[in-house]
């Protein structure tokens, strides 16, 4: 077992008084793909934004207890937000470029980074594109609109974006949902190709899905967490009735 | 119901609807009919190029008039835009903050003040400190009306930039004042700039506030700090005189104003149009 990158500890999490999470303990093993599954509604989501304090924008949302990344509170006071979010990278569920060109939806994030020369980014715009299995298609018309692209290069192009600033740890909240199976494919290869570098965390309702791109599954049911384990145990050999019961297409 | 039944009463409503819009469109259609009949014939050089004559004497036009409404609407936008995006950034990006209600409310209020009330406002600031009718006064008086109409098409504008775009640029690391001016408000940009166009239009046809603001002005002048001709106070002036020559160039006049406002529409459709292909593919 490789080490652990993302500590979670008793952490609850509320939308004004409605309690949403419950005391969920997590760990998040390095340079591994973790998928949370359950069925909607169960905080999945809520969760996974938790961790790069995307919920900071929803008024009167908070969370309590801990979130460790490298043994550093993620809810600290002296956490940066802004260089939190450098560091954990995330793919939304609707791809969400921006209305600029394809090179330029790239090389955002580098350039509100501050100081890179242009040949810096252009060389990073280009790495990107290349691990997010893009660049081949798009290498002729990168100062096109990045809306110009079909939606499963819009995900990957969402990809390259965020592996732009070489953050440690990928956010995908769904990040196959709307994508046809091909497109699903290959962000499902992907997933694979980038986990020897990156740490992964991938919400989910396919369970295909999970097993075949994770290495660690989280079952999470009402906002609890019910279940975590390696993938194959969570889908062979369950220890909870319950979630034996999703895994199987019993209900959810 | 029988389907007999169900088509006669569809006929009526449609007939009824019809109807509806023919009376709406009449007195545009009237308008614009009366206002090219008379005012096309009086159009010509002159009037473009030419200074009101005096009393008595034939001919003149109302360059100093076109100038000086330029001027005016080119102030009230210099007044009013910066102010107004950035009181509508603040209402639709931190909704939280106690002084959002407030500047909605005022924002509300301003927009139905008659304008005549906000002439005579920006009479007591403008024009009483300084004793003196001014192209400022004019200016800051059609700031004033202007501002609730860019405020709240730029609230309006920002809030439709789906949140996705904002949570993207956020998750990339983005302070929230990065995201606001290099993500979300270039998207909202065309519809924007479509709103103080708009506004443009809306206040070009001013004129109770420009009388006591601007007031009026003979002659030829591009100073700030004097009084200043525009072309509805001409319009005013030449439709209340007794002369003949005189009315037939307010309705110059008020072709050319109308024809302003047209063109200023038109190029706001136009540039929506240009950015969002830009935009979108």
């Amino acid at each position: 077992m490789s080490q652990t990158k993302i500590t979670v500890r008793d952490f609850d999490f509320y939308y004004g008084s409605a309690k949403v999470l419950h005391g969920i303990t997590l760990d998040v093993p390095e340079n591994q793909v973790t998928a949370l599954i359950g069925p909607s509604g169960c905080g999945k989501s809520t969760f996974v934004r938790s961790i790069n304090r995307m919920n900071d924008i929803i008024p009167e949302a908070h969370g309590e207890g801990t979130i460790l990344i490298d043994g550093k509170n993620v809810y600290g006071r002296e956490t940066d937000v802004v260089s939190l979010r450098r560091r954990v990278g995330m793919v939304f569920q609707k791809s969400n470029p921006f209305p600029k060109s394809i090179f330029d939806n790239v090389a955002y994030g580098l350039r509100i980074n501050g100081r890179k020369t242009k040949r810096d980014i252009e060389q990073i715009v280009e790495k990107s594109l290349t691990r997010a299995a893009l660049w081949d298609e798009v290498k002729d018309r990168l100062n096109g609109s990045a809306f110009a692209l079909s939606g499963g290069q819009q995900q990957r192009l969402c990809i390259a974006r965020a592996l732009a600033v070489d953050p440690e740890i990928l956010l995908m909240d769904e990040p196959a949902s709307a994508l046809d199976p091909i497109a699903t494919t290959k962000i499902e290869e992907l997933i694979y190709e980038l986990k020897s570098n990156y740490t992964i965390v991938i919400v989910t309702h396919n369970m295909q899905q999970a097993a075949r791109v994770s290495d660690q599954t989280a079952f999470f049911m009402l906002g609890k967490l019910v279940e975590v384990s390696d993938t194959k145990t969570i889908f062979m050999n369950p220890k909870e009735k319950m979630t034996e019961d999703y895994v199987t297409g019993r209900f959810g | 119901m029988t389907s007999l039944q169900r088509r006669i009463v569809s006929r009526t409503a449609e007939v009824f609807c019809g109807f509806a819009v023919l009376i709406a469109l009449l007195p545009l259609a009237a308008i614009l009919f009366y206002v090219i009949r008379e005012g096309i014939g009086a159009l010509n050089l002159a009037f473009f190029t030419q200074m009101p004559k005096p009393v008595g004497e034939a001919g003149g036009g109302m360059g100093n008039a076109i100038a000086g409404t330029l001027i005016l609407i080119g102030l009230a936008a210099l007044f009013a835009v910066p102010v107004g995006v950035v009181c509508g950034i603040h209402l639709a990006e931190y909704p939280g903050s106690k002084f959002t209600s407030i500047v909605r409310f005022a924002a509300d209020v301003l927009n139905g003040v008659p304008s005549i009330v906000v002439g005579i406002f920006a009479y007591g600031i403008a024009v009483l400190p300084v004793k003196r009718f001014s192209a400022i006064a004019g200016g800051v008086a059609l700031a004033i009306l202007m501002l609730p109409i860019v405020i709240r098409t730029t609230e309006e504008l920002l809030r439709l930039v789906p949140s996705g775009l904002r949570e993207g640029a956020l998750a990339l690391g983005a302070s929230r004042s990065r995201a606001i001016f290099t993500v979300i408000l270039p998207a909202a940009l065309p519809g924007i700039l479509t709103g103080i166009l708009v506004a443009l239009a809306r206040i070009a046809g001013e004129t109770a506030p420009l009388l006591f603001t601007s007031f009026n002005n003979r002659f030829w002048s591009t100073n700030l700090a004097q009084p200043i001709a525009s072309l509805t106070v001409q319009v005013f002036t030449y439709a209340i005189s007794p002369y003949e020559d005189w009315h037939r160039q307010a309705w110059a006049g008020a072709f050319l104003l109308v024809m302003m406002i047209l063109t200023l529409s038109m190029i706001a459709r136009f540039a929506v149009r240009r950015l969002e292909r830009m935009n979108r593919p």
